[in-house]
């Protein structure tokens, strides 16, 4: 419970945050490395799509970041909303970017496997348009942010839009089950396991802890430039710049 | 939790809540709409609007493909295995575009009964494995076929 309540302190934030930065940085970089390493020289090629279907190791990581990360900006917002706690405000703002980034990745590398090997760069089945939408609520909430001058409204605005649009996080899972789609199925479920190689899987599964680290540790950087913005006008902040300027 | 919270709460619940449920009144008002393509049964049963265009999407039945001369004209037959209904198509095919493998094909129905697509798109499935595994299964599966065939000519 005191960890929590420092960690909401953004004075406390800042220092933590900035102890964690290198290790996040660093676990990143090496499973990086070893996921790229595994799904371009270990893992097998696929028995229909060739070694095209090696995007996967890019394209299922950033759509499952893409929507990892408005979940916790839903999250983040609700806290902030009830609690009017400074630091969920923070995080949100500062996810938003990265999410919008993973969710651009997810659809561009989708978009190049779509064309070889379903025929077309896009189609508006229902888990192609709800993932875009998601790229739209992204792209919302930092204009949203973006336009309103005090930074405490702001805050609750974009908490607002990013709870209302958490239902689009369902629709986006289940589009391929509920509706005909183009896009398949789910390969791996939690409840369902994988049809996949074992081999294939690795890879998919060290990738996607890689981009969570990415995703922690510019998180970080960003929550902690906007802490330091935001507190600009405090003595802490003040004696911080100023130590390091002299 | 101070009582103010609690409201607060409760409102960001039915919030949330009351969206749910309008999207999910929404969807359900709009479930054709939705549906990326019809089957060939709901083609057959006249569920499919028959004056636009629409999407037909099934599996490509085995040793139904056939190549015109003009080498782009293809005709094959579309099944869900309930239905089946044929297709014409002229045009580049995907890579993935195979006998057995799930397709979806743009078009209408001609006077005849015969769906001439405009575009053929292919429908990749969740499987993904190395070749030898492929191969193993199919193997397995060619077995599993013979080893009943020869019961059932036993008994």
């Amino acid at each position: 419970m005191r960890f929590y309540h420092r960690l909401a302190s953004p004075r406390h934030f800042y220092r933590i945050a900035g102890q964690w930065i290198p290790w996040l940085a660093g676990i990143f970089f090496v499973l990086l490395v070893w996921g790229l390493y595994e799904s371009l020289f270990v893992a097998p090629t696929d028995y229909q799509q060739g070694e095209s279907y090696r995007i996967i190791f890019i394209h299922v990581p950033a759509a499952w970041m893409s929507m990892f990360i408005y979940f916790i900006m839903a999250v983040a917002g609700a806290i902030n909303l009830v609690w009017r706690m400074k630091m969920a405000e923070v995080v949100l703002v500062a996810s938003a970017p990265i999410g919008a980034a993973f969710t651009f990745l997810a659809l561009v590398t989708g978009s190049l496997w779509g064309k070889p090997m379903w025929g077309t760069w896009w189609v508006w089945d229902a888990r192609l348009t709800s993932e875009l939408f998601l790229l739209f609520l992204y792209l919302g909430i930092i204009a949203l942010y973006g336009a309103i001058e005090d930074k405490r409204t702001a805050g609750r605005a974009v908490s607002i839009l990013a709870l209302v649009g958490v239902v689009n996080l369902p629709i986006i899972h289940f589009s391929v089950e509920w509706w005909n789609t183009l896009h398949q199925g789910s390969t791996v479920s939690l409840m369902g396991g994988a049809k996949m190689d074992p081999r294939m899987l690795r890879p998919l599964l060290v990738m996607s802890f890689a981009f969570k680290f990415y995703y922690g540790w510019v998180l970080f950087l960003r929550a902690r430039n906007e802490v330091l913005e935001r507190e600009r006008n405090t003595s802490w902040v003040r004696e911080l710049v100023e130590g390091k300027a002299t | 939790m101070t009582p103010i919270r609690k409201k607060r709460l409760m409102l960001i619940g039915l919030m949330v809540g009351a969206v749910g449920i309008a999207v999910a009144l929404a969807l359900t008002a709009f479930n054709d709409n939705l549906m990326y393509f019809y089957s060939p049964a709901e083609i057959t049963a006249g569920k499919a609007p028959a004056d636009h265009p629409i999407r037909v999407g099934g599996l490509v039945v085995k040793g139904s493909v056939a190549r015109k001369p003009d080498g782009l004209t293809v005709a094959f037959d579309l099944t869900d295995n309930k239905d089946t209904i044929k297709i014409n198509y002229t045009g580049i095919l995907p890579d993935l575009f195979r006998e057995g493998q799930g397709i979806v094909a743009l078009g209408k129905l001609n006077d005849q009964g015969v769906f001439v697509a405009s575009e053929v798109l292919a429908k990749h499935d969740e499987n993904y494995m190395p070749p030898e595994v492929a191969d193993a299964l199919k193997t397995a599966h060619n077995e599993g076929v013979a080893q009943q065939a020869a019961k059932s000519i036993v008994q």
